[in-house]
Formats: C-alpha cells, structure tokens, sequence
C-alpha cells in the first residue's frame, strides 16, 4: 500500500510484517491515522504513556480481542502507563444488591481486562487515575515531551499546563503509540497546531467557577486552541498548586463540553509567557464571557432527572480526581458549612475521588483524614462517571460539581458553594 | 432532486443509506454509550446536550454531522459499535475530520470486519443541505449522492 508519510525503512518493516502480523496491524493503524492529519513522518515519543480505558466492561468485547491479539504475539509498551481510574469501589461507594449485580455483569471483564494492562505494561496496581500528572503519581512529562495519551482532562492539562506535546488521541490510539514508541506528528505536536484561533475574553466581575468557564469556552470553541485573557487576575500570574487546580478542573470541562485538546492562558500557562500573543492566529475570533455569558451556560443545563426536586441521594466531588491539596480545601470548606448549620455530620452522602496514590497521602495527614471521615464523607478512587454508566445508578439522583460528569450521566452540576451547601442540607431546596 | 456533493475519503467505499444530521458536534461517548451498555440491537442517540442525534436511530445510518466531540474514549466507542454492527453505515463530516472520529473509523477498518465508509471535508453546504431521511449513496472516489 502506498504512504503520502515519509516512513523509516524500519517503520515500513514493520509495516511489511517484520515483527510480525499484529505489530504490523499497530503500525497500519498509527500510519492511516497520521494520513488523516497530513503527518509527514512519525516522531518518538519521549514520555511515559497514559491510557484511557480502565474499565473491563463486558460489551466491548472488540477491545478486549485486541487486547488478546497483542498479548498473545507478546508485545508490551516501550514504558511502563498509568491509566484511568476504576469503575467500582464497594467498600467507599456503597451500593444495594441490585446496582451490585449490574456492576457484576457489566464490569464483570474488569479483573480479566486488568490482567492484559498488566501483561501489555502496567505501572501497577495504583496506578489508576485520570490525573497521573500529580506528584504523587508520578507520571508527569517535562515541558516539550511528546505523548501518546489518551483521555481527554489529562492531554489538556499535560498540553497547556506543563507545555507537553500530545494529540487528543483516542483509546487504543494511545496504547499502539506506546507499543511503537512513536506517533504521528500532525496538530499539536506542531508549533503552527499549537496556535490560537479563539481569544477568549474574561470580563466576569469575580472569579468564575472553574468549571462553568471551561463549559463556555469548550462549547464555543470546540476543538479548536483558544487563548484566554483577563484570567490571571483572578488566578494570579504564577503557576503555583491553586492555580494547577482550578486549571484541571477547567480543562476537563473545555475538553468534555467541546474538544479542547489546548488552551493558553495570558502570562500563566508556559507557552503563553513564553511567546505571548504572537501564539494568536491572525482573524483569530473572539469570545467575551462575562457574567451574564455565564449564567447564559448554566442555566441551559438540562436537568435529567425523572423527579426534577427529587431528594439527592448521592454526591460526587472530584472529576477529575481531587489533588490533595483540593482534598484539604473540600475538608476545610466542608467543615466550615457543617460548623455554620450547627452540624457534625454531611446529610447527604458525599464522596471524594481522588487517585490511589492521592489518598495514601492525604491518609497521613491524620488530623484532616479524621475530620473528613468524622463529617461523614467518604473518599474513594473509583471514576464517578463509571460508576454512572450502571442504569440502576443513574437512576439515583446525583449531585456532581463536575461538567464532565454532567455531560456524561444523568449527574445534575451545581457550583461548589451550593453543593457544599446541599451536602451540609441534604437538600436541593436553597 | 439530486445533488452531488464532493469530499475526502477518509475509509473508502461504496455504500447507501438514509440520512440522520447533527448540527452541531457529535459527542460519540454521550450519543452511544446508553444503547451499548443496554445491549440494544439499535443505537438511539443518548446525548443530552444534542437535540438533533437524541432519542433518533443511528444504526445503519448515513450520519452527517460537522465533527465529534468528547471523551477519549471516543474512537474506541465507534469501534465497538462497529464490532457489534451498531455503527452508522457511513459516516459524512461537513469539517476535516478530527482525531477521535478519524481513530474510530480507522479503528473499525483494520481491527473489525465491519468498515464504517467515512468521508470529510464535504463542506458547510453540505450540511446545511442535509436534513433527516434524506437518501444518501457514496462512492469510492468520495463522492456523496443525495436525493
């Protein structure tokens, strides 16, 4: 078959079947896959890779036979991944019998899929979560690396906030990148991809909330690289834990919302300091958000649950997975509602989701890990939305300060100072 | 009355089918992943957020739309569907493809034996041209017939 890409005559080997069938099939899939995109040659990646699928649902079938395929031909990731976080978590996140015999036909592939991570090159068994990037982690790539991850808050963090070089690549896109220790150089691996096309103008009269901001620009822009101005003076100019957070949390909503797989943020995220406007495309169009754009974005949030003034059952804070230093924010904010209502504990059931390794150490800090269990809230490191997908659960009425969460499940959004308010209440009723 | 319209292959083909539109983007997780996990013989558009797909068949369909949108898991839910002959026959994209749609289609080629037939780059007109029921027939040179 005949390539417009410039192939090493390694890469058409393998191509040809030099390292046999299935590695060639990985090969066709990354080769067909930069044609798409114009790549004019493959380049190496130089960074650990982080998967998407973390969940052995038993439906996708073709995945797991791929999986099989690559196992049994012995192949294996050139590093060791991460990969997003589990689906269930019996002990933390409760469930009746009944949502537990779905989660056991539906995940009932998990133990099996996990095994074939395992076999392909797994990091370990923590190494679960949707924000590999945090210390305790461990899977952080250097400004300029270049990536074969996959889901789709983790690339936009790693691209915007570190200055990393990866594409939105799809689930097994990701994996066949790691394989080959290569991927295609189209879009944002270039320096023309990584331009903007959308400026994006904050003139809301205080800090907007992170993830309604990340909705607007996510539904405006799509999939395109927008340049935000007027946000650091709200976040401030340096990029310090406070800001890597609300810029997570943000990301994740522009990704989700729309497909943002980039955005600058003036005189904060590293490419923008770095060459200021002239990473603004010429005619680049503009987005004001201000407060009313804002309210414009929530309020067309549909509701869809079956009762819309139902009684919340559940609550899930963190999706992204929560840094620890959100896990003492949540702690302190809840405490503090809890301590105004003259209450000891949350009445609605509150969950935390935070990575495994997150979670050991915020354990170490006895004196914030024993008040947020004595107010009653549990914390886990499965993915809410996951945990969503069973339709038992998605019955149930959940609260979620998460946009990602809301695009996918019948999850309801509310900002984190009235979902603080509700998990202290227990009610939707302000 | 017919018009021809003229676009990129992205996987080649010759196929014919009934079209559904999505104006906007389609977010392939939101839109399929209901009628998957159900175990449902026909995928029904199950995004919330897109009016035009939701609650419409999507199997067997020609689906035109701009883009899509949405998780990483995208491309992964496209093959899947094409595994389990859920997918849409033909896929017809008014925008240059993105990378999830273009994963997924490619995805569905080389590793199952159903083949989504995929075009791109068919322009505005075309999909403002489009609207649901429309019959659709592609040809391997990436030309879509609509009548």
């Amino acid at each position: 078959m005949e390539y417009k890409m410039i192939l090493t005559d390694e890469e058409k080997a393998i191509l040809n079947g030099s390292k046999g069938e299935v590695m060639a099939k990985v090969m066709k899939s990354l080769v067909m896959y930069g044609e798409v995109f114009n790549a004019k040659r493959m380049v190496q990646i130089t960074a650990p890779a982080h998967f998407v699928t973390s969940f052995g649902i038993s439906i996708m079938k073709a995945v797991f036979d791929i999986m099989d395929e690559l196992n049994n031909a012995g192949i294996t990731t050139i590093d060791k991944f991460t990969v997003d976080p589990r689906p269930m978590d019996f002990n933390n996140v409760k469930c009746n019998p009944l949502e537990k015999l779905v989660f056991g036909i539906m995940y009932g592939k998990q133990d099996d899929y996990e095994e074939q991570l395992i076999k392909i090159g797994l990091k370990d068994k923590k190494a679960f979560s949707c924000t590999c990037y945090m210390d305790e982690v461990g899977n952080i790539p250097k400004k300029g690396d270049i990536l074969s991850w996959a889901e789709s808050s983790a690339v936009v963090y790693a691209n915007s906030v570190i200055g990393a070089r990866c594409n939105r690549n799809s689930a097994l896109i990701e994996m066949f990148g790691a394989i080959m220790g290569k991927v295609p150089e189209f879009d944002l691996l270039t320096d023309e991809g990584r331009k903007a096309t959308w400026i994006v103008d904050v003139k809301t009269s205080q800090k907007p909330e992170a993830q309604v901001l990340g909705s607007a620009i996510g539904m405006k822009v799509m999939s395109d690289v927008p340049y935000i101005k007027g946000l650091d003076k709200f976040i401030g100019k340096k990029m310090n834990e406070k800001a890597k957070d609300y810029l997570k949390d943000m990301g994740a909503a522009t990704a989700s919302n729309g497909a943002v797989g980039l955005y600058h943020v003036e005189n904060l995220t590293p490419e923008a300091i770095e060459k200021k406007e002239s990473l603004i495309k010429e005619k680049a169009k503009v987005y004001i958000i201000d407060d009313a754009e804002l309210e414009r974005v929530k309020k067309n949030y549909p509701v869809i649950w079956k009762k819309h003034d139902a009684k919340p059952s559940r609550c899930f804070i963190g999706c992204p997975h929560l840094s620890y230093n959100q896990l003492i924010e949540w702690t302190d904010r809840i405490g503090k509602e809890l301590d105004k209502n003259g209450k000891k504990k949350v009445s609605l059931e509150t969950i935390f989701t935070a990575a495994p390794d997150v979670v050991e150490h915020f354990k170490k800090n006895s004196e914030y890990y024993n008040r947020l269990t004595s107010y009653g809230i549990k914390i886990s490191s499965i993915c809410p939305l996951m945990y969503m997908n069973n339709p038992i659960c998605a019955k149930r009425a959940v609260l979620t300060n998460s946009n990602k969460l809301r695009t996918y499940t019948t999850a309801r959004y509310y900002t984190d100072e009235e979902i603080t308010d509700i998990a202290v209440k227990g009610d939707i009723t302000r | 009355m017919k018009r021809e319209f003229k676009g990129r292959n992205v996987v080649a083909g010759s196929a014919q089918a009934i079209a559904i539109v999505s104006r906007n983007g389609m977010n392939t997780l939101a839109t399929f992943q209901k009628s998957i996990l159900a175990k449902k013989k026909t995928v029904f558009g199950s995004d919330q957020n897109n009016a035009d797909l939701y609650k419409k068949e999507i199997t067997g369909k020609a689906l035109c739309l701009p883009r899509t949108i949405g998780s990483t898991t995208g491309g992964m839910v496209l093959q899947s569907a094409a595994s389990l002959g859920l997918a849409p026959k033909v896929m017809l994209f008014s925008e240059s493809i993105d990378s999830i749609g273009a994963a997924g289609v490619i995805l569905a080629d080389i590793w199952t034996a159903n083949k989504i037939v995929t075009i791109d780059s068919l322009g505005q007109d075309f999909l403002d041209y489009m609207k649901d029921g429309m019959s659709v027939t592609v040809k391997e040179d990436g030309t879509v017939i609509v009548e």
